[in-house]
């Protein structure tokens, strides 16, 4: 725990070469990354934000611009900036965009890291950052007693009281759709539940490590056993290590690069502890973070060779199977189900086949194509929460999108589950929200879908 | 504006237009300062989003009233500062009049507003078979009504024609806020105003409505790549194929430099670098007779040093040697912090000559250019390489891109295919228009933006500045 003390503030940093910066902190947005932006604007149109405003500044390159022009000393550090830097959803669709790899997610995360420091979050939003950042997602104990908190809310009674009385009324609406869509828990925490060592199902093709994730364990937890079971299925020995923690990526959106840091290097310690073969993630939104380790502590020389070690054992869990050489599944399921691509499996770590590859090695199961599958679905971590509208009208757009026939919609990530389930839910409709891994693990389990899915 | 004219204006915009649609706080306008062409900026003193034709006329009108200078800007990829407020004039983008209004199919045609992404026009009546025909490689994120305004080309134009082309008729909102129509079916009766209005760069007025024409897809594409070991062979064989009766849908070339930059990009297709020239020849229509025109391509190339040449096996990989050649330019920054384009036209049969000069004015500036062409019609793209934060860098690359554009009027080419003139090239067009010519010009202008209010200090360099604007920079 005392490893997680808070650091003093950061000194100013020395080594901004820029005479003029307005960025007075170190990990400043990086001279090498914007310049390489050329202001083409080929970026524009994949922007969500753009799209749905049409503001220069709130488009990539009019970020980056921006982010340039404080550098240079021509914008100051004030709200006009903090606007469209916090608007990004950081689904990194430009990156796909862009001709020229300009790493806008991470320029736009370093801005944060600079206005984090230059106005740290106060008053009731600044006390709600600080107990979900600091008190709750870095605490493996503390998130397991949360599932445990909102299971006996469901199963206590007093969920249904809490909707006779309409007590959830003081909450705003958005939070008020995203409680009823809330699913209901089943498995317990899979961090805490499973033995830390799972011997392979057959003979033994690897040994992975699996990181668990916050989200994922505490309202998928039945995901995490799904993925470790299709492992297991496909020859992996597998490892929980219990040392494990957050990855730091909600950290890393809200600009606090701090607490991110010292996640990461709690992470690298716990899994480098013991050879693996691959570090097997299954949310998206944690993948793309681990995979960056490297450039999150490019500063710190203690651990900047190891964070690139780790970042290069991270494996999405379809990437993986798909590179391993998946063990077909036997069991078929009579289903029509689409894809949505998340933006940080298919933008920020260019995962677009494997998933698709595993649906369709599913007997029986149809897959019809979701249009525009890699725009984002307005989740993006806690932006749902912190930009209701914006999130709102993209999520609109998303169910709008999803094909008429289908059983189910398909993911690799938990908050765009919780994304899509609210807009479900809100609209009445039938749709099941599931993980590509689920699918797979139904279809291992030779089980009939429909029994899981009264379960899911 | 002074601060007070300014106050009333703002009020007036927000009562007319809407809170939401009006910019005007400094850290609002810093995005805008320049559009896809950095070298010239200006900061303008307020940026204005209508949602209607009825708005942009309304805004033009007070505008008119007051003596106020605008600009139309679409989405901000211009390449020669065309939509840049130089001079703190009022942006009016179009970006949110973005709807696809109609499409008639039996007569192809279709209606759109001037912010409505090119792209998405031929996404939008592809199941039906059709497509928009101009493509300029930023046809992902420009706006048709930006085409109009530049005359936009692009890579299938050799075949197809330009923006010009294709567009039918116009709504247009004049300099003095009044609404008119032109055009709306081919070859209408008396002065061809829908041709006058594309590409005149918005000092004409705001258009507002353009009627475009749709094509059917063509039933068959093929589509060839060759490598050659010599840039100056590669030209040559441009000419050849062209001189053999084949007209192509697109025939592009890239040279070693422009292969080095879109190969450290986002979508390399894996080109060896150490190659003098990358073709790509395309050839659509009619499915029969297309293999012919394919073998007869690289009958030609093969009579070159060739390191390979190949016909793409399916669309994936054509649809990949596309990205990578419509992304050239952006993936410029991967090997440079800043580009100038140029965009010379030259008869083709020239090409090897002016390679040659353009390779002596890099050597003469330091500053290296990677050339990309839309060969087939002689449309030069030469990139010319400079970083900004070096003192006198961004001189020499402006003085290098005027000295390329001298060589290209003096083959008997010209100053700009697609790009438009924009502030780039304002005293380029003393290349190849006389003092007198140009007066003409401005008469005609006179016309129609009297007060030169709309887009003004754009296209025609003013008589007596024209050895200061050279060094007018920054």
């Amino acid at each position: 725990m005392s490893k997680l003390k808070e650091e003093s503030s950061a000194p100013i940093c020395n080594s901004i070469s820029l005479l003029h910066s307005n960025y007075k902190w170190e990990d400043a947005p990086d001279e090498e990354k914007y310049s390489q932006c050329v202001h083409c604007g080929m970026c524009l149109e994949a922007c969500p934000t753009y799209q749905e405003t049409g503001l220069e500044a709130h488009s990539p390159r009019g970020r980056v611009y921006l982010i340039k022009s404080v550098a240079e000393g021509k914008m100051d550090l004030n709200e006009f900036f903090a606007n469209p830097v916090d608007t990004c959803l950081d689904c990194r669709a430009c990156e796909t965009a862009c001709p020229a790899n300009v790493q806008v997610g991470a320029l736009v995360e370093e801005a944060r890291g600079q206005l984090h420091k230059a106005y740290p979050p106060k008053g009731i939003s600044g006390m709600v950052n600080k107990l979900f950042l600091h008190h709750l997602f870095p605490h493996p104990r503390r998130m397991q007693l949360l599932h445990y908190l909102l299971k006996f809310y469901q199963k206590s009674g007093l969920r249904n009281l809490t909707h006779r009385t309409q007590l959830l009324r003081i909450l705003p609406k958005h939070l008020m759709d995203m409680e009823k869509a809330l699913p209901s828990l089943s498995s317990p925490p899979a961090l805490s539940s499973h033995p830390e060592r799972l011997s392979a199902i057959g003979p033994r093709r690897a040994k992975v490590a699996v990181l668990t994730g916050c989200v994922m364990d505490v309202v998928y937890s039945d995901i995490n056993d799904a993925t470790i079971r299709v492992l297991r299925q496909n020859g992996c020995e597998v490892w929980i290590p219990q040392a494990q923690r957050c990855c730091g990526a909600l950290h890393v959106h809200a600009g606090d690069r701090n607490m991110a840091k010292k996640l990461a290097r709690l992470n690298i310690e716990a899994f480098l502890s013991e050879e693996v073969d691959a570090i097997i993630i299954n949310a998206a939104g944690c993948g793309s973070t681990l995979k960056e380790y490297d450039e999150l502590l490019k500063s710190d020389p203690e651990f900047k060779e190891r964070a690139a070690e780790f970042a290069h054992k991270i494996s999405d869990i379809s990437q993986f199977l798909i590179k391993l050489g998946l063990i077909l599944p036997e069991g078929s399921l009579d289903l029509t189900v689409t894809y949505h691509d998340a933006c940080h499996l298919a933008h920020a770590q260019n995962i677009r086949e494997e998933p698709r590859k595993l649906l369709e090695s599913i007997p029986g199961l149809r897959i019809v194509t979701l249009p525009d599958s890699d725009r984002c679905c307005g989740s993006a971590g806690i932006y749902n929460i912190t930009h209701p509208e914006m999130a709102n009208a993209l999520l609109t757009r998303k169910l709008d999108d999803i094909p008429s026939g289908c059983d189910a919609v398909a993911m690799g990530n938990p908050g765009c589950m919780m994304q899509f389930q609210t807009g479900i839910v809100r609209q009445g409709r039938a749709e099941q929200i599931v993980h590509t891994i689920q699918l797979l693990d139904w279809a291992y389990r030779k089980e009939s879908p429909d029994e899981q899915m009264q379960k899911g | 504006m002074n601060t007070d004219v300014k106050k009333k204006f703002i009020q007036s915009m927000i009562s007319l237009l809407g809170k939401a649609a009006v910019l005007h706080q400094y850290e609002e306008l810093v995005a805008y300062e320049c559009d896809g062409y950095t070298i010239h900026k200006g900061l303008p003193s307020v940026v204005l989003f209508p949602a209607n034709t009825e708005q942009v006329a309304s805004a033009v009108k007070y505008m008119a009233e007051h003596q106020i200078p605008f600009i139309p800007r679409g989405a901000g990829t211009g390449l020669s500062g065309g939509a840049t407020a130089l001079n703190g004039e009022v942006l009016i983008s179009l970006v949110r009049m973005n709807k696809l209004i109609s499409v008639d199919y039996k007569n192809r045609r279709a209606v759109v507003q001037p912010g409505f992404v090119n792209l998405k026009l031929s996404t939008s009546i592809s199941s039906e078979g059709y497509y928009y025909a101009p493509d300029p490689s930023s046809q992902s994120t420009c706006t048709i009504g930006g085409n109009v305004g530049e005359n936009a080309g692009g890579a299938h134009c050799l075949k197809y024609g330009v923006t010009t082309n294709h567009v039918l008729g116009l709504e247009v909102v004049l300099a003095n806020g009044e609404i008119v129509r032109f055009g709306g079916m081919p070859d209408t009766p008396g002065y061809d105003l829908v041709g006058f209005f594309t590409g005149s760069e918005g000092t004409m007025g705001i258009v507002t409505e353009i009627t475009v024409r749709i094509l059917k897809k063509p039933q068959g594409i093929k589509t060839v790549l060759a490598l050659f070991e010599d840039v100056a062979e590669a030209s040559q064989a441009v000419s050849d194929i062209i001189a053999a009766g084949i007209i192509p849908a697109a025939l592009e070339m890239m040279d070693r430099i422009a292969i080095e930059g879109v190969e450290s990009g986002n979508y390399p297709v894996g080109y060896p670098q150490d190659i003098g020239a990358v073709l790509i020849v395309e050839v659509d229509g009619i499915e029969a007779g297309l293999q012919d025109q394919i073998d007869h391509v690289v009958a030609v190339c093969q009579q070159y040093r060739i390191r390979e040449v190949r016909q793409a096996a399916n669309m994936q990989e054509r649809a990949s040697w596309w990205a990578n050649r419509k992304t050239a330019f952006g993936a410029m920054g991967t090997i440079s912090p800043d580009y100038l384009v140029q965009d010379g036209v030259i008869p083709r049969s020239t090409l090897p000559q002016v390679l040659a000069r353009v390779d002596e004015i890099s050597r003469k500036y330091g500053l290296r250019i990677a050339n990309v062409f839309h060969a087939g019609d002689g449309n030069l793209h030469p990139l010319i390489l400079f970083d900004s934060r070096i003192d006198g860098d961004a001189e020499k690359a402006v003085q290098a891109g005027s000295e390329v554009l001298k060589v290209c009027a003096d083959v008997g080419g010209s100053i700009t295919g697609e790009h438009g003139v924009g502030v780039e090239k304002m005293e380029d067009m003393r290349y190849i228009f006389t003092e007198e010519e140009i007066e003409a010009q401005l008469k005609v202008r006179d016309v129609l933006n009297p007060n030169h209010l709309c887009n003004p200090d754009k296209i025609f360099p003013k008589p007596a500045r024209c050895v200061e604007v050279k060094r007018y920079l920054i």
